[in-house]
């Protein structure tokens, strides 16, 4: 089992943000979260990688207890985590970003490492010495995602990668998860794109306000009728 | 002759200033806290450099070897003991601490070491004739090792591991956890740092002006306040441009108008540039792309 998270509840002072969620993600899996905003889909992946931490239950990453471990930690464990809105490093190069994503790692094999990510994104390469800040949405996101690859993971949880771009880029942020996965990553998938997170994912859960209402393969939860009523437009 | 005399001094105090305005500009890049605790860091290493020499009779070198790790230490204790426990606090206790923490090295030294000064005598003794004018050796080492410490910070925070990730955790704490860098380690390191420029600072100062005190921090440390608000705090271009355009104007204000004006200069120097730009010279504005 890659990732088992079972019966947590998180809150944000009095707010009771998550109620006894658990889920499993088996390695080699594409597994997607979908939701409508605030149904605690990003909380639930800030609590797996360390930056919350749960009140009750248990979150195993690879047989690992990593309920109370510190965010920091979980990096060098193979757990990887593209934040909500990129969240790079806008002051530093696109070099320097790629450089943080492999900082738990020896020197000697950061290099290579950057050698694959300039192969799947061209584009950064080509601005390796430009200052984040000035890349453009797409570019953003690509550098996220590289950067999260440089640590080597084993699992990434990416949330909302779609968010605030064009339809050709979300397309092709849809590949490279595709593309990930084929080369033996395991993905967690946050997504408010509902459809195309369905499309490319093997299985999903369902959020409502805290609480899994459904759970099932991602093909049966695209022809689901009330996942296509609340979800998918009709 | 008047006007490059000045103009030396004010490059010889603002060059000390921009080394203590470097460690208000880090910490505060860090951990959004202005540190005020931090001229008093100057302080410690006044007197501990004294101590070494004058009572433990131990080399000068020795000595400001030892009381530049000592400050390193003294800042990260702080950092751990006073700040850490503070830090999901409102911004306005982590502020009351820092100066509850001036408070208690500045009162804690005069019941040590009483509050009366003492002198320091000069390390870099002498001067160096250049025709018929003349600069003071501990002048001529003020500029060039806080030239020296310039570049080294400058090479440290960008070329180095620790420095990116300095950087890193300045921008953004949480994405920098995600990277896999402790954040403790590198909030201590930083404090560290800041506090060891405290310490060569303090040494530089000293040598010039040949009297410690305990409440001495406070106004060197207010000054240096204001040149790295002036530079735009957080940046550390910014902090060395701001202490010596703090310390050319302080200068020539006593040559030219009043030595009672200097200060009501420096501190109207703040007001202005929190009027006009409180970002400071070389401060940017955040924003964020969507």
């Amino acid at each position: 089992m890659m990732l088992e998270v079972n019966n947590i509840n998180v809150f944000y002072g009095a707010i009771h943000a998550i109620r006894e969620i658990s889920f499993q993600v088996e390695e080699g899996e594409i597994v997607t979260l979908i939701g409508a905003n605030g149904a605690g889909k990003s909380t639930i992946l800030k609590t797996v990688s360390g930056l919350l931490h749960s009140k009750t239950g248990h979150i195993k990453f690879l047989d690992t207890d990593i309920s109370s471990a510190n965010a920091y930690s979980l990096t060098r464990m193979g757990l990887s985590h593209v934040p909500e809105g990129r969240r790079i490093f806008q002051e530093l190069s696109v070099e320097e970003n790629l450089e943080m994503g492999a900082y738990t790692r020896p020197k000697g094999e950061i290099r290579d490492s950057m050698a694959d990510v300039f192969d799947r994104f061209p584009r950064l390469k080509e601005r390796r010495r430009q200052v984040a800040g000035t890349l453009s949405g797409g570019e953003q996101q690509m550098l996220a995602i590289g950067r999260a690859l440089m640590s080597h993971p084993k699992l990434v949880m990416l949330d909302e990668p779609s968010m605030g771009l064009a339809p050709l880029l979300v397309e092709q942020i849809f590949d490279i998860i595709r593309e990930l996965n084929q080369a033996g990553v395991t993905i967690l998938l946050v997504e408010q794109n509902a459809r195309m997170a369905l499309q490319v994912a093997n299985r999903g859960y369902v959020l409502e306000t805290g609480r899994i209402i459904l759970s099932d393969e991602a093909d049966r939860l695209l022809t689901n009728d009330s996942v296509k009523k609340a979800y998918l437009g009709g | 002759m008047l006007f490059l005399s000045q103009l030396i001094n004010g490059i010889q105090i603002g060059s000390i200033y921009a080394l203590v305005a470097l460690g208000y500009s880090m910490v505060y890049g860090i951990v959004k806290l202005i540190n005020f605790a931090h001229g008093d860091i100057i302080m410690m290493g006044s007197y501990a450099v004294w101590f070494f020499i004058a009572r433990l009779n131990l080399h000068p070198a020795v000595s400001i070897v030892l009381s530049i790790l000592f400050c390193a230490f003294l800042g990260v204790a702080i950092e751990k003991v006073a700040y850490k426990p503070l830090r999901n606090s409102p911004r306005i206790s982590l502020l009351i601490t820092a100066i509850g923490v001036s408070f208690l090295l500045q009162y804690g030294m005069q019941l040590i070491f009483t509050p009366n000064p003492r002198m320091f005598s000069n390390l870099f003794p002498g001067q160096l004739p250049i025709g018929n004018f003349s600069i003071s050796n501990a002048t001529l080492v003020t500029i060039g090792v806080s030239i020296c410490m310039m570049v080294l910070l400058t090479i440290l925070v960008n070329r180095t591991k620790m420095g990116k990730a300095m950087r890193a955790v300045s921008e953004d704490n949480e994405a920098a956890q995600l990277m896999g860098i402790n954040v403790n380690n590198t909030i201590s390191f930083t404090f560290a740092i800041g506090s060891a420029l405290a310490a060569v600072a303090a040494v530089l100062y000293c040598c010039s002006y040949q009297q410690i005190e305990p409440t001495m921090g406070s106004m060197l440390g207010l000054k240096a306040f204001v040149a790295a608000v002036l530079g735009g705090i957080g940046s550390i271009p910014g902090a060395v441009l701001g202490g010596l355009l703090i310390g050319i104007a302080e200068s020539f204000t006593k040559g030219y108008l009043s030595s009672a004006l200097a200060d009501a200069v420096v501190f109207g120097i703040l007001i202005l540039v929190l009027l006009i730009k409180p970002a400071g010279i070389l401060g940017r504005n955040s924003h964020e792309k969507v």
